[in-house]
């Protein structure tokens, strides 16, 4: 047995144990220790995998475990890691660890909201592992189907609305996934031959063009919707502003990752020829998302749609990424994923918290708050400048990494579309600097703020654990570019293969 | 006899009940109950223990090893349906007419079972009158109420005009062919016009049993009236065994004319599931909701019937069984709040986690399973006809079903939107629910996650079913 069963099997039992508990503190400290193990199992992970490639361990994936599921359809339970997908589990332990702190003053129904909030990151961890696209599809909707509840009974503002928007949203994109799925498993195998839904095994075979012609949009697109991609982004914004803190910083964290992650690992890397046909259009779209995103953030007053905007710029910058595809770019897009969901958690948490605390979410009743609460207002200044893409947060490497991997492309299509997208830098940095001036400097407005206590010593494990994940990829980025070039090796091959090499 | 053992022990146990029935004091009927469930459950297990197959009276009466499994399939929900109904038969209204209840509905499984077993049309036509007369008493079952007096109206009615429309249909492939037995029809059924005609009749029969989209207008009222256990049968087994004998005759009587049908099918399927989903959005009554759901449900059926594939009849059997649990469910959860509480439309379930969490629990799952989320049966049960119709390339029509997948989600959200997110100021009293109605649900919920989780299912379906290529 693979010990990556245990990324499904340490949240059930959690899940279960929360079942258990009886009171409030039980079912809190249930879910803290249930994740807990799985941050240490993520831990675990990075340490097992690198030390086997230092071992000279080259297989594509590593502790693969391979049961057949569905016989006669073929349909295997079939997990393994690459080094990207060790990144991602990483990241999403990290996030769904600072969440449940994050909530740790859910009052209404708090089995129920932590039933769901480690369902959910089950369904993700899931979607990490799979590497059998039925697996991978069932836990991609795990994923998504708990959000209608912890949005629609512990969000706020307009809550039935957003959740159920999002929800139908993000399940009509995965419709259009299925049916992508469903098109790929009846041409897995061209030249006769069981057929399959085996990720790795499709990979090897080249799909006829006109069938990857007429999936490849589905796909992308069905992914991309959870990705932010314009214009099916209208979830994310109305989403991420009604959820409660933890379900917006896993939401934006994580969740939106695996749009970005199914379009490189199933789109891009099983259809590569109709990649690189249709890539213009995307590009197009995604430059859009990144552009629009960032001028999005500028005009809006509520703190969580600012963040939620800027999301969906970054996000689109993942895209964009992806759709560049070569090395570089692809590496930067796996870092901006990886940095994105770090950053946008902590900037969600504090959000939380501060909205805990002033009850407002509106910039301009606000100002001051570095005098009531420095803790929280250095962090925020910090998860801002990591935002920004100053040197030495992870904004910067991955953002960097991108830029230069879509300036090799030299033809002025690809030029214009790297030139706007990295435009949007500066007018981040205009929006971040403007909430971060109005937000924390100046005077107290409210002089009710002054009673204002700083973060709590659950505020503090969520904030501090995030901080430093973004400091720890900024500082030392090697080490995770190194893993994540790993596992883009075998992917890139196959991209380059397919298509014209470009410059 | 053993060949017939589904039907005799359906036979014997309905003779025993009525027996049963003329011995025992009028004040002491409510004690049939225990006993009828646990003879029902017998004849389940009985029906499961490995057996003969074989031919009776010279082809008339056949069984295979899909037969017996169809069966048992059919048992397995009407037990289900009894075991939720006991709580409703104990009121003090129904009280004297329980074994009446009972006898009328083995009755029509008797008829589906034999429907299932025919070897020729006439044998198929005893069975489905037996299996639908009953019904329509049973429909009328409340006549007190007035809604049930119509609803047995309407079904004896629309019955009848489709046992006719399918009648004088067999009469015309009888004419043309000279034979009423399937194996001889088969062959001869070239698609001269007039078979052709025939064939249309029939469909246009079956599609009234099945409710399919435009033979679908009767479905709503009925299951409106009818008391809400009859309709659960209705929805399920009634609609399951017209289901299985529909696919058994199109993959063999008229398989020759396989491109038209399935030319039919892909129109009847997208009207089905469009019009069956777009009129659920709309409608507050919880039986009526669960109507037009269940029309949709129809239309996803035939998705697998298309292209006449060994693996597609067995999506077609796998969905129905996982669509039985996954109605049966929600259908269990409704009956016992309108038997406690006289409430059944949308808007009372308000709030009702915070009072009833268990239930509202279960009506979650129950829906999801309809609606296809994983990780509950009824996904895989969506995924694999849309596999099985992709299977021969219609993209299309599987787009179509996957968006109307996503609609009907709407609606089914609409329903766990007022139980989970809604508050009410009068939320439905705490329901303290009885053995019968707990241990209902409990079978249904374990069959919503076993089907799905454990493969052996499918699998073993898989293996009894027969394609022709």
């Amino acid at each position: 047995m693979s010990f990556l069963l245990l990324f499904i099997v340490i949240p059930v039992l959690t899940v279960i144990g929360i079942f258990f508990s009886k009171t409030h503190m039980q079912v809190k400290w249930t879910a803290v220790i249930g994740m807990s193990f799985q941050l240490i199992m993520a831990g675990l992970l990075i340490y097992l995998f690198l030390a086997a490639r230092a071992a000279g361990n080259t297989a594509e994936i590593l502790f693969p475990q391979d049961m057949v599921w569905y016989k006669n359809l073929n349909i295997h339970f079939f997990i393994g890691v690459d080094g990207v997908s060790v990144a991602m589990i990483g990241l999403t332990s990290i996030v769904i660890f600072a969440g449940i702190f994050a909530s740790w003053d859910v009052t209404d129904l708090p089995r129920e909201f932590f039933t769901s909030l480690i369902l959910l990151a089950s369904g993700v961890f899931g979607f990490f592992i799979s590497l059998d696209l039925f697996t991978l599809f069932l836990f991609y909707e795990i994923a998504v189907i708990p959000m209608y509840l912890l949005i629609g009974i512990w969000g706020s503002g307009p809550r039935h609305y957003s959740a159920m928007k999002l929800t139908l949203m993000l399940m009509g994109g995965s419709a259009l996934i299925m049916l992508g799925l469903i098109g790929l498993y009846f041409n897995s195998a061209p030249d006769g031959g069981p057929l399959t839904f085996n990720l790795i095994q499709i990979s090897k075979v080249t799909i006829p063009m006109p069938a990857q012609r007429f999936f490849f949009p589905f796909l992308f697109v069905g992914f991309g919707v959870l990705g932010a991609l314009y214009p099916f982004h209208t979830w994310s914004p109305d989403g991420h502003a009604s959820a409660p803190t933890a379900v917006s910083m896993l939401h934006a964290g994580v969740l939106m990752k695996l749009g970005g992650y199914g379009c490189y690992r199933v789109a891009v890397f099983l259809l590569p020829g109709a990649a690189h046909e249709m890539a213009w259009i995307f590009l197009i779209l995604t430059t859009i998302s990144v552009i629009y995103g960032a001028f999005g953030a500028i005009w809006q007053k509520d703190l969580k749609y600012i963040n939620a905007y800027s999301s969906v710029s970054h996000c689109g910058l993942v895209l964009f990424a992806v759709l560049m595809m070569n090395q570089t770019a692809m590496n930067g897009a796996i870092m901006q994923m990886i940095s994105h969901g770090i950053m946008t958690a902590l900037f969600f948490a504090l959000i939380g918290m501060i909205y805990g605390r002033t009850h407002t979410r509106y910039i301009n009743e606000m100002g001051g708050l570095m005098k009531v609460m420095p803790f929280l207002a250095v962090a925020y200044v910090i998860g801002g400048l990591a935002s920004l893409g100053l040197p030495g947060f992870s904004g910067f490497v991955a953002e960097m990494t991108i830029f230069v991997g879509s300036f090799q492309h030299n033809d002025v299509f690809h030029r214009v579309c790297t030139i706007i997208a990295a435009s949007s830098i500066v007018v981040t940095a205009v929006y971040i600097l403007r909430v971060v001036g109005i937000l924390l400097m100046g005077k107290i407005k409210n002089p009710e703020f002054n009673h204002i206590t700083d973060g709590k010593w659950f505020d503090r494990i969520s904030v501090v654990t995030l901080i430093l994940g973004i400091t720890a990829i900024g500082m030392a980025p090697l080490w995770l570019s190194d893993m994540i070039n790993n596992g883009l090796v075998p992917v890139m091959q196959r991209i380059l293969l397919a298509g014209p090499i470009l410059h | 006899m053993l060949i017939m053992r589904h039907e005799l022990l359906l036979i014997a146990i309905t003779v025993i009940l009525l027996l049963v029935e003329i011995f025992l004091p009028a004040d002491k009927k409510s004690r049939i109950i225990t006993p009828a469930i646990l003879l029902m459950t017998t004849v389940l297990i009985l029906g499961f223990l490995p057996g003969p197959t074989g031919i009776l009276f010279g082809g008339m009466y056949q069984t295979t090893a899909l037969t017996l499994l169809l069966k048992n399939i059919l048992n397995i929900g009407a037990l289900i349906v009894m075991i939720q109904s006991a709580d409703w038969l104990r009121k003090p209204e129904n009280k004297e007419k329980i074994s009446e209840y009972y006898i009328l509905m083995l009755s029509t499984l008797i008829g589906m079972q034999y429907m299932i077993s025919s070897g020729d049309f006439l044998m198929f036509y005893l069975g489905l009158e037996l299996a639908t007369i009953p019904l329509a008493a049973l429909a009328a079952y409340e006549r007190f109420k007035e809604k049930s007096a119509e609803a047995g109206v309407k079904l004896i009615f629309s019955s009848a005009l489709s046992s006719g429309i399918l009648l004088y249909g067999l009469s015309m492939v009888y004419g043309t062919t000279g034979t009423l037995y399937f194996a001889e029809v088969g062959p001869a059924f070239t698609g001269t016009p007039l078979q052709v005609l025939g064939f249309i009749f029939f469909f246009a029969g079956m599609a009234f049993k099945i409710s399919l989209v435009p033979f679908h207008l009767w479905t709503a009222d009925v299951y409106e009236g009818a008391p809400i256990n009859i309709t659960s049968y209705l929805s399920v087994v009634s609609k399951g065994a017209a289901a299985f004998i529909l696919t058994i005759l199109l993959f063999t009587v008229f398989s020759k004319i396989a491109l038209m049908w399935s030319n039919v099918l892909y129109i009847i399927i997208i009207l089905t599931i469009t019009m069956g989903n777009l009129f659920a959005i709309r409608q507050q009554n919880l039986k009526r909701f669960l109507a037009f759901s269940s029309i949709a449900q129809a239309g996803f059926i035939l998705l697998g019937m298309i292209g006449q594939s060994q693996y597609g009849m067995a999506t077609v059997i796998y969905f129905v069984l996982v669509y039985i649990f996954s109605n049966l469910g929600a259908f269990g959860v409704v009956a016992i709040i309108s038997n406690r509480s006289g409430k059944e439309n949308i808007n009372d379930y308000d709030g009702l986690y915070r009072t009833n969490p268990r239930l509202a629990m279960v009506m979650m799952l129950s829906l999801f399973s309809l609606a296809g989320i994983p990780p509950v049966a009824g996904f895989f049960g969506k995924f694999f006809l849309f596999a099985a119709a992709a299977n021969h390339g219609l993209y299309i029509l599987v787009l179509i079903a996957i968006i109307n997948t996503i609609i009907s989600l709407y609606y089914y959200l609409l329903v766990i939107k007022a139980m989970f997110l809604n508050r009410s100021d009068m939320p439905i009293p705490k329901i303290k629910s009885d053995f019968y109605s707990s241990l209902g649900l409990i079978l249904c919920l374990v069959g919503i996650f076993a089907i799905g989780i454990f493969s052996a299912v499918f699998e073993m379906i898989n293996g009894l079913s027969f394609g022709l290529y």
